[in-house]
């Protein structure tokens, strides 16, 4: 193989790892950017998500498309019952007792998976399923395919949801200021609402793309997922939506070149020395506002 | 059209608001002037439900709004123009317009007309970023939003502030305009003397109590007002 192709070969693999934690890091971004919440149980929805595949599918037998629409429905719930049973009686509280109650979250999701399903990690069925594509001697796998096109799709209606629909604008002008939102007629709560619902939908999508690459379910699966999603929203400047589409594909084309040169052990810890390294250099990430204070 | 009755209002433990009750009868400019944190945004604030005082009632178009949400009672007709303006920076002009016609089913063609009408510098700078208008365009742009919503009650915060004097004119001249064409008008000004001269009445606010109160001409002559608020 030549060097060519196995630069387009593991920038493939990393636009496919890439638009997984795009699509999760749009969810931190998007709660970030309108309550200022690190919403830690994001990545934990995943888990859930690549449950209910496995449990639709696997379980009760039932086909792919089945699967797929029962996660999504059920990422979305589960976000906004999440933010409304644990996240808005804290409204009004200090945002670390709404970060803590992010990590309590995380946690009861885990322990409940594991005493529901056990601990042991679960055998993915196959969601998606059809010829590889060779470019030239570049093999391309159908499910990374599928993936990065998936993926590309639902950001482009995000986008247009967020730019041009009523109430995407809405979501904009809370997450700019609450109280003027309201002044406008625009209710906190339903927008709120919206965004987790949004963000978690994202997750669930993220959660299936995943299952594809990776059929393994385990109850801590959506930690380290969810980290290094966090870390592509820090580097592309949480709160910022473009921002997470940015870093997500940056973090899994790095990982896929890191491994590629043979450092694969050297993986996880290089994401986290971007972290740290943007929080030193430019903590607004790359797309990020100057942080203002509000008075 | 609206009465506001013994309202005490607090910040946690700081008392803003210790009864104040007035009232703003329809078709009316009222001036509610006073020194700084005399306690003017708060009663706004209160007023459209960003707030909600401990007890007290505030009643609009004989609606008891006191625990109302603020996004219904806009829907009302009781529009609230912030202090220091509160555009949506990060916005275009014409996405700052169309949030002000969150309320309404659609965002009207004659709405916008209208608006451009009156603010034809808006018109010119609809697609631009509002962060990057003027003071000037961007009070106006506060206020058009406003009217976005048909409201019935303007309340304005401070519209002249920071303003040159060339454009605090203008700013009164279409205050006086709005209220003209039917909308009723709550002003809260540090400026006191113009605020008297457009307003019907007016209230004079001191550290949560109202001290004072009569038409905008008698307020003008009292000697207190003269001394506290006019520099005479
Ligand atoms: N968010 C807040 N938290 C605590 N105290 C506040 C808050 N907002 C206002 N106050 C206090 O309430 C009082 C009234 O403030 P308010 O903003 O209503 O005054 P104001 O008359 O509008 O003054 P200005 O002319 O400076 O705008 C002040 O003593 C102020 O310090
Ligand atoms: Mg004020």
């Amino acid at each position: 193989m030549s060097v060519l192709s196995m630069i387009v070969s593991q920038l493939i693999n990393g636009l496919q790892s890439g638009s997984v934690y795009a699509l999760i890091a749009l969810g931190y971004s998007m709660v970030y950017g309108i309550i200022m919440l690190l919403n830690f149980a994001h990545g934990d929805i995943i888990m859930v998500g690549a449950y209910i595949v496995w449990v639709t599918m696997s379980v009760l037998g039932l086909p792919p498309a089945v699967g797929i629409i029962a996660a999504v429905a059920g990422c979305t719930l589960l976000g906004v019952i999440i933010e409304k049973v644990a996240y808005t009686p804290l409204r009004k509280s200090p945002r670390l007792s709404l970060l803590i109650t992010a990590i309590g979250v995380s946690f009861f999701l885990q322990n409940i998976a594991q005493l529901i399903i056990g601990a042991g990690s679960k055998t993915m069925p196959a969601i998606v399923s059809g010829p590889n594509l060779y470019i030239g001697s570049v093999n391309l796998s159908f499910v990374a395919i599928v993936t990065i096109v998936v993926s590309l799709i639902s950001m482009a209606i995000l986008t247009i949801l967020v730019q041009k629909t009523k109430m995407g604008k809405a979501m904009r002008a809370v997450s700019e200021d609450m109280g003027t939102a309201q002044l406008m007629g625009i209710s906190v709560n339903k927008t709120i609402s919206f965004t987790f619902a949004i963000g978690s939908a994202l997750a669930g999508i993220g959660a299936v793309l995943y299952s594809c690459a990776y059929p393994q379910a385990s109850p801590t699966m959506g930690s380290m997922l969810g980290l290094k999603a966090f870390v592509a929203a820090v580097l592309g400047g949480i709160g910022s939506i473009p921002g997470a589409m940015i870093g997500g594909f940056a973090i899994g084309i790095l990982e896929a070149f890191v491994s590629a040169v043979g450092l694969s052990v050297w993986k996880d810890g290089v994401v986290f020395a971007i972290l740290i390294l943007v929080l030193l250099i430019k903590p607004t990430g790359i797309m990020g506002r100057e942080i203002k204070e509000k008075v | 059209m609206l009465t506001v009755k013994d309202i005490h209002v607090y910040y946690g433990p700081i008392h803003a608001i210790k009864g104040v009750s007035f009232e703003v009868n329809d078709g009316e400019i009222v001036a509610l002037i006073g020194a700084n944190g005399a306690g003017k945004s708060t009663i706004l604030k209160t007023v459209s439900g960003l707030l909600h005082p401990k007890t007290g009632s505030i009643e609009f178009n004989g609606e008891d709004i006191t625990k109302v949400e603020p996004h219904r009672i806009v829907k009302k007709g009781l529009a609230h123009v912030p202090e220091g303006r509160r555009i949506f920076l990060r916005m275009t002009v014409m996405e700052n317009l169309e949030m002000g016609a969150f309320t309404q089913k659609s965002v009207r063609e004659e709405d916008l007309e209208r608006i451009f009408e009156r603010f034809p510098r808006l018109k010119e700078r609809r697609k631009q970023i509002a962060g990057t208008l003027s003071g000037g365009e961007q009070q106006m742009l506060a206020i058009g939003r406003a009217l976005m919503s048909h409201p019935k009650l303007l309340m304005l915060d401070e519209p002249s502030m920071g303003l040159a004097p060339i454009l605090v004119e203008q700013i009164f001249e279409i205050i006086k305009e709005l209220n003209d064409s039917g909308t009723t008008i709550l002003l809260v000004e540090q400026n006191a003397g113009m605020a008297l001269e457009i307003a019907d009445r007016a209230y004079v606010l001191e550290t949560g109590n109202i001290t004072l109160s009569g038409t905008g001409a008698e307020l003008m002559c009292s000697e207190e007002v003269r001394k506290a608020y006019l520099g005479a």
